[in-house]
């Protein structure tokens, strides 16, 4: 509240009319420059974009559009960024993006949109347009992702040594696993819950399909299906951050992949000492 | 080991898709893991396993990035699904078994294997990451003039 009051007065002090209408306009460009550069911030971070492509991408919109004294400081939940100089408006805005999925789709287009913006494209009002539109590109269709979930859990079963049973036992589980990650772990539970659910679940079912027959290694089918909680995304980019010098985003995105590694291996154990419990021994 | 290297392009596609990558980049993202399992499978014959996890890495992580600039994308796209392969998911499913079955010997010693050849995964894609942008921008260049 304080802050603009004390720019109007000095805005008053300092020029007549034209001039103050001028300087309106320009601050009110800068903060639109800086709205939309924090947009494709948001976009990227949220997407699963390393925190050093976010800083650079907020940096070349702010510098192509004019706004020299922009600065971003981006943690891997949040972005702060301020704008002001002598001859630039003061501008600060802090915005929290949680963790949520991976689109990489997204942080693709926001990267060709960069690119295109370089080469003068784009005036700042239809860069804020294209970021909009990416903002609200479609997801991959439910039923997609549930059957890409069970290919792969195949796939990975037989690169580990899995004949055809296995596969087949596999694909089903990694069908069941993702139909649960999307629709009760994703949106009701916590990570730590979440994943300890998936691995007891992946175990459970594996067993049963081993139990009836179906399927020969229960080892390769388990390995197989747990494939799709594997927190590849959070460890690549924890690794490409700490690399980049951005230790606290880099040791966080480590930390949730390190999380989600013990807690499968926890509702795999989980599961296994549960049916040992019943049956006397570990099926196998 | 066609079979095997054949399932690592499809998982590679299939998981390349749940991450939303768009689809004129599975067939880039399949050759890649594809590859990256190549060289594993080539490279444990001679090499300790995670030694054959750093190489392959490092294969992946080199290929990524050629098609990134190539493709003109970001270099994620094409080395969180190669890389895919590679993590040690078969060394979590082993290690929480032995410990239920109470071959603590045997746990230590797969959780270990393990974390080795994270660590290893970590390397490849720090010592590629070092490597700076101009080398690949000749690439892109050379292609490019073909």
């Amino acid at each position: 509240m304080q802050k603009p009051r004390g720019r109007d007065a000095g805005k008053h002090e300092a020029s007549k009319k034209n001039g103050h209408d001028f300087r309106e306009e320009k601050e009110n460009r800068e903060k639109e420059v800086m709205e939309t550069a924090l947009l494709a911030g948001h976009i990227l971070l949220e997407n699963g974009a390393e925190i050093s492509r976010v800083e650079e991408t907020f940096d070349r919109i702010c510098r192509h559009y004019g706004v020299e004294s922009g600065n971003a400081f981006v943690l891997s939940n949040g972005i702060f960024i301020t704008a002001g100089s002598e001859r630039e408006g003061y501008f600060a805005k802090v915005q929290h993006i949680p963790v949520s999925g991976t689109h990489l789709n997204r942080v693709a287009a926001v990267n060709q949109l960069s690119r295109e913006m370089e080469e003068g494209r784009y005036t700042i009002g239809q860069l804020k347009q294209a970021l909009e539109s990416i903002k609200a590109m479609p997801e991959k269709k439910k039923s997609t992702r549930i059957l890409a979930s069970g290919v792969g859990s195949a796939a990975f079963c037989c690169l580990f040594g899995g004949d055809a049973w296995d596969m087949a036992a596999a694909l089903f589980a990694g069908l069941i696993l993702y139909g649960y990650v999307l629709f009760i772990s994703g949106p009701h539970l916590s990570r730590i819950v979440g994943n300890i659910g998936g691995g007891a679940l992946v175990t459970f079912l594996c067993t049963f399909c081993y139990l009836f027959g179906f399927g020969h290694h229960l080892n390769f089918m388990i390995i197989g299906s747990i494939m799709p909680l594997v927190p590849g995304v959070a460890f690549t980019n924890g690794i490409r951050d700490i690399a980049d010098g951005d230790y606290i985003s880099g040791s966080v995105r480590m930390l949730d992949a390190l999380l989600v590694f013990f807690c499968i291996a926890i509702g795999v154990g989980m599961a296994f000492s549960l049916l040992k419990g019943l049956m006397g021994g570990i099926p196998l | 080991m066609i079979l095997q290297i054949l399932a690592a392009m499809v998982g590679t596609v299939a998981f390349s898709l749940l991450f939303g990558v768009p689809r004129k980049y599975y067939p880039y993202c399949g050759l890649i893991g594809g590859a990256g399992w190549l060289v594993y499978s080539l490279a444990v014959r001679y090499f300790e396993p995670e030694a054959a996890a750093l190489l392959a890495t490092i294969v992946i992580m080199l290929l990524s990035r050629a098609a990134a600039v190539w493709q003109r994308c970001p270099a994620t796209i094409f080395m969180i699904s190669g890389i895919f392969p590679l993590v040690p998911g078969a060394g979590i499913y082993w290690t929480s078994y032995y410990i239920v079955t109470d071959q603590l010997t045997l746990a230590l010693h797969t959780g270990y294997e393990a974390v080795k050849t994270a660590v290893a995964i970590v390397l490849g894609i720090v010592f590629v990451f070092e490597i700076p942008q101009q080398v690949f921008r000749g690439l892109e260049r050379k292609e490019a003039g073909e």
